[in-house]
């Protein structure tokens, strides 16, 4: 603005400045003390416990994590789990977007209001069941049976995201598509889906990051070292003796970097995908 | 839309008639089975099994106590103290949590909004604790606040905010505010992804014309953003409270419901009556008593929304 002084335009200008190094820290703050615990060498731990950097560094507890333990294997299953329930999710919650943004039809508002239910209990409660359940189709201690379950966890959310997405892209596209002869599904596949990758993005990293943290069902439907996934691993450190700070920390570094790579290659199309969606909105 | 009605109602046009069948009744449902099928089998059937617990006593450390109890679960339930401690104490966690998470989420936002040197990397910085595994933030928060290791509380006594580095989690006054710290450090992220993208979808001669007009910074905040915000809003602020108020992890690995009881959640009250005492009839039925309660509170946002938005 014209008429503001030097001096209101500098005081905004380092109250800006002053606002974005405070988010910055307060972000990175504990992933800098996860960070530093980490290299921090074992007897180093406690007495130079409020230090900013230690004395004496270390990647001992990063050696011990990747070569004496199951952690890759861990690292494995939690992949095969993630990537498995984003891909699964992504293509149903489209599909199921898809007929919210589009169709009109007989039971739809119960069917929102059914998914709308699905994100207002606790997990907790349907535990025991779902244990029984799988437990009766022989899938304990098996991969699919959690891609299945955190699919399923997953769908309501993601399917209102893609939903969003769809209702931002003109109906008149794919209208025009079927006037001259293509299948509704042909109109979809060849003239909608390429202008939803923004979206698909969005929902596959959100899935995915969601799919990789979880612990809760982990724990009740896995009990095999074989097939245990890396948040149920990191618990193995404190189920021992003692609680093995810097190797679970090393630990808890690695399980980072996945999601986080996941999580900045998605974000730019998370915010624009985000915006079309919100233009009609 | 109207097509589609009168389609139906042309007399003795029965392949328009057809037509309006197949897209109202049979096309949707190819496309919604899979979810449909998934979400029956994983979350409906179980639930219903789930709320039926509610009204038996399933306690596995009396297993021959099992049985078809009617209302007896929520009578107890009613004259349970440790119950509406958890109550209230649900009430503060999700009120303190979603009100610093919005404020500081529409914060970032705005900011990210504007221009400056670094955005980009900026951006990705601050909405990665997004993307960590609850289970390690918790860990790493809990570790920050411990008074023997942790930099937090010297860090306070050094600042005269505490009186000497004590266990903040060990207060029953103040322990509440350690998970709380942590679920705003995690939860910020998702305000300001929703929230910057609504923003981004306002026209910006909007505020140039109110610039022109001689509004202040103020006005065209509470004229022009607050309102195009709303509906985002609306819906963000009503999943987030939600799930907000069913997210026990964080305070279970932090205080695990302690000191005595103060930081106990209807969830993790839950959780601890399950899988601590075994006793799924009374989880069950604190869970019921839970969905009841957020499913109002759903309702009356919904209703709200409606209503402000007709206006």
């Amino acid at each position: 603005m014209m008429h503001q002084s030097f001096f209101t335009r500098s005081f905004l200008h380092i109250g800006k400045y002053a606002a974005l190094s405070f988010y910055l820290v307060f972000a990175l703050f504990p992933l800098f003390w996860l960070l530093k615990i980490a290299v921090t060498p074992d007897q180093l731990m406690f007495s130079e416990g409020t230090r900013l950097w230690p004395s004496l560094m270390t990647i001992e507890n990063f050696s011990i994590v990747v070569l004496q333990t199951d952690f890759v294997a861990y690292f494995g299953n939690s992949l095969i789990v993630s990537l498995g329930t984003a891909l699964v999710t992504t293509v149903i919650a489209a599909a199921t977007g898809y007929a919210f943004s589009r169709f009109d039809f007989g039971g739809k508002r119960i069917i929102v209001a059914l998914m709308l239910i699905t994100q207002m209990f606790p997990l907790l409660m349907i535990i025991a069941p779902i244990y029984k359940i799988i437990a009766s189709v022989g899938l304990l201690n098996s991969l699919t049976s959690l891609i299945i379950v955190y699919t399923a966890f997953n769908i309501p959310f993601a399917s209102f995201l893609m939903q969003s997405f769809f209702d931002a892209i003109p109906r008149e596209l794919e209208e025009a598509a079927m006037v001259d002869g293509c299948t509704r599904f042909a109109a979809l596949r060849k003239i909608i889906f390429p202008l939803t990758l923004p979206g698909l993005g969005a929902t596959l990293g959100f899935v995915f990051t969601a799919a990789w943290s979880e612990l809760l069902f982990a724990l009740m439907l896995i009990s095999k070292n074989e097939t245990m996934t890396f948040p149920v691993g990191l618990l193995t450190f404190v189920s021992k003796f003692s609680v093995d700070w810097g190797q679970m920390m090393a630990a808890g570094v690695l399980a980072l970097i996945p999601s986080c790579f996941f999580f900045i290659f998605i974000q730019r199309y998370l915010v624009q995908g985000l915006t079309a969606g919100a233009v009609k909105g | 839309m109207i097509d589609k009605a009168s389609d139906g109602a042309t007399p003795g046009s029965e392949r328009a008639y057809r037509s309006f069948y197949w897209r109202y009744m049979v096309e949707p449902y190819l496309y919604l089975t899979p979810a449909l099928v998934l979400i029956g089998g994983v979350m409906m059937f179980p639930l219903i099994i789930g709320i039926s617990y509610s009204f038996q006593s399933i306690e596995l450390l009396r297993p021959f106590n099992t049985g078809w109890i009617g209302l007896d679960n929520y009578l107890d339930l009613w004259s349970d103290r440790k119950f509406w401690l958890a109550l209230e104490n649900t009430f503060w966690w999700t009120f303190l949590s979603i009100s610093f998470q919005f404020t500081l989420g529409l914060g970032l936002a705005m900011l990210l909004n504007t221009h400056f040197y670094g955005k980009r990397l900026f951006q990705t910085l601050v909405f990665l604790p997004w993307a960590v595994p609850t289970f390690l933030s918790a860990l790493t928060w809990s570790w920050l606040f411990n008074p023997v290791i942790g930099p937090l509380p010297h860090w306070m006594a050094g600042l005269g905010i505490l009186s000497e580095p004590y266990n903040i989690l060990g207060d029953p006054d103040l322990a509440l505010w350690g998970p709380i710290v942590a679920n705003i450090w995690f939860g910020i992220p998702f305000f300001a992804i929703t929230l910057l993208a609504a923003l981004q979808s306002i026209p910006s001669e909007l505020y140039e014309a109110a610039a022109i007009d001689g509004a202040s910074p103020w006005q065209s905040f509470t004229k022009i953003t607050l309102p195009f915000l709303a509906p985002m809003i609306a819906i963000t602020v009503m999943l987030r409270t939600i799930w907000i108020a069913n997210f026990a992890d964080l305070i279970f690995v932090m205080t695990g419901g302690g000191p005595a009881n103060s930081t106990q959640i209807v969830s993790s009250y839950i959780f601890t009556t399950a899988f601590r005492k075994l006793d799924f009839g009374y989880a069950s039925a604190i869970a019921v008593a839970l969905l009841v309660l957020l499913m109002m509170y759903a309702v009356f946002l919904l209703w709200l929304r409606k209503k402000l938005v007709k206006v």
